[in-house]
């Protein structure tokens, strides 16, 4: 299983035909404290770049993006009842939504660890 | 990632940001510097200070928090009878306000919108005799020459000054006291916490008091207010001591620093409304549910800026009033959600989140007046969902002032 990050500090989970889609522990820092997770509906078409989701923090309201094409086929149920399992757990637990791969060209821009590690360090 | 609405950094219209005396002092402490009226300020301070908005929001709930409030406008009117002057641009009776007291009240234009909403003390100091004189007569000093000292928000402080400042009459002076920080102590234990560093001095103060301290060779001005909804004390002090005071405070065991974040989410708990958001000058103190601060002779009497347009709202009744909304579920509803009573637009939030307190999401909306009485069901819309809301009264969370014992 590969790993990839984006600028937007998504982190994508690729296994066989399938992503995994969160947060990255440096956005949800950012946010502070997570009330509440609107997640896309199973079966919903995102497109790279687009609105899928929007995070609640106490704060503000921030939006998520698509980082790659695809169709939702499984949103964490888990945030709905414990939404802070984004500050606790970003990386795994907290994670967002599935989605099928739709382009994998779209997998090219994207960063691994080391790059955004790096990414990160500079902001 | 983006936010599709900032509710901290706004309103500022000077153009360069500005480090306030306890810049450094946050920055050492992990504070989240934003820029908030025009200088950077903490929203929040990391894990092992304040921890976040949620863990300082409830650590000033149970505990005390320290907020720094310099970015605010501290004035002070001084010359040929400021009182009555001032109530020339206020609905609130000042003439009548002890020496040692604190009123809020609001600073309104012609057609009664408001301009600012501000905490007017009279701070005309106690003159001692001096030694042996006038002990015959029983008297021990005499109050001296007539001062008001006047705390506004910062994001419209220089407004303020020059709205001051054209209407005031040129023998009342005016002075902007921006060599002073402002920090406030807020918190069921502040009261044990300053009257462990300072001896006696929350004991001789009850909820909107201030009294002059001096604290070694600091000299501060402590008021027994603050904008929580908690006991809890404001305390000028010159920029220069700034620092230690803040170090002092801090050392005791129930204080930790606290951001503009809990500020914000303590102060809509308790009902609070903040200027810019709740209060614009498209609201008026009768909509707005400010009616305590309009004093009662002075409803009739007028003489005062905007009157006439208040009086007759007040004949009137408002077409709008400011309502809190309790909301079901998490998903808070924010400043701009149009409120619905079924398919009819009745109004809009003006501020909200989601109360740590409560566990759920509150806010503040104008609504038509008809859709304003407590237990009404409405609706909020947040991103083209429906939110069920009820009206409710406010503060969300009750006031914990000291009146006394």
């Amino acid at each position: 299983m590969a790993r990839y990050f984006t600028d937007e500090h998504e982190w994508i989970d690729v296994e066989g035909d399938t992503a995994t889609v969160g947060i990255t522990d440096y956005a949800q820092e950012q946010l502070g404290d997570i009330v509440f997770v609107e997640l896309p509906d199973v079966g919903a078409m995102l497109e790279k770049g687009k609105d899928a989701a929007v995070v609640e923090s106490v704060k503000a309201a921030s939006d998520v993006y698509a980082p790659i094409t695809g169709e939702v086929t499984e949103a964490n149920d888990a945030l709905e009842e414990d939404p802070a399992l984004v500050n606790t757990s970003p990386e795994e637990e907290g994670w967002f939504f599935k989605l099928t791969i739709g382009d994998r060209d779209e997998m090219e821009g994207l960063m691994d660890l080391k790059a955004y590690k790096a990414f990160v360090d500079e902001l | 990632m983006t936010d599709i609405e900032n509710e901290m950094a706004d309103e500022a219209e000077v153009p360069e940001t500005q480090a306030l005396p306890l810049d450094a002092w946050h920055r050492a402490r992990g504070g989240k510097m934003v820029e908030f009226a025009g200088y950077y300020l903490p929203i929040q301070y990391s894990a092992e200070h304040g921890g976040g908005i949620v863990a300082e929001h409830e650590w000033t709930r149970t505990q005390a928090g320290l907020f720094d409030v310099s970015h605010m406008g501290q004035l002070m009117l001084t010359g040929d009878n400021p009182a009555q002057a001032l109530e020339e641009l206020v609905p609130g009776a000042i003439s009548n306000l002890k020496p040692g007291r604190v009123r809020y009240t609001l600073l309104l234009d012609d057609n009664g919108g408001i301009l600012d909403d501000l905490m007017v003390t009279n701070a005309t100091p106690w003159v001692p005799a001096e030694d042996g004189a006038d002990e015959e007569e029983g008297t021990e000093g005499h109050w001296g020459d007539p001062a008001y000292y006047l705390v506004v928000n910062g994001a419209m402080k220089w407004d303020d000054i020059a709205h001051l400042r054209e209407h005031l009459p040129d023998d009342v002076s005016m002075s902007h006291m921006d060599e002073y920080a402002l920090i406030a102590l807020q918190g069921p234990k502040a009261a044990t916490a300053l009257g462990r560093v300072m001896r006696g001095v929350p004991d001789s103060l009850t909820f909107m008091q201030s009294t002059i301290y001096n604290f070694g060779e600091w000299p501060l001005r402590i008021t027994r207010a603050g904008y929580t909804g908690e006991d809890g004390f404001e305390i000028s002090v010159p920029a220069e001591f700034a620092e230690s005071l803040a170090d002092r405070l801090m050392a005791e065991i129930e204080v930790r620093p606290a951001g503009l974040g809990a500020r914000d989410s303590l102060r809509l708990e308790a009902g609070l409304p903040l200027y810019g958001h709740d209060l614009t000058t498209e609201t008026d103190p009768v909509s707005a549910g400010l009616t305590f601060a309009l004093s009662k002779k002075r409803r009739e009497a007028g003489g005062y800026m905007g009157h006439a347009a208040i009086a007759k709202t007040l004949q009137d009744g408002p077409a709008k009033t400011r309502v809190g909304l309790m909301l079901e579920g998490r998903l808070p509803a924010r400043e701009g959600a149009q409120v619905y009573a079924g398919d009819t637009l009745v109004g809009t939030v003006t501020s909200g989140g989601f109360s740590p307190t409560l566990g759920h999401p509150v806010a503040m909306a104008y609504v038509d007046t008809a859709h304003a009485k407590p237990d009404t069901a409405l609706e909020v819309e947040v991103r083209k969902k429906r939110l069920p809301a009820r009206v409710a009264p406010m503060p969300f969370v009750p006031h914990n002032y000291y009146r006394g014992s």
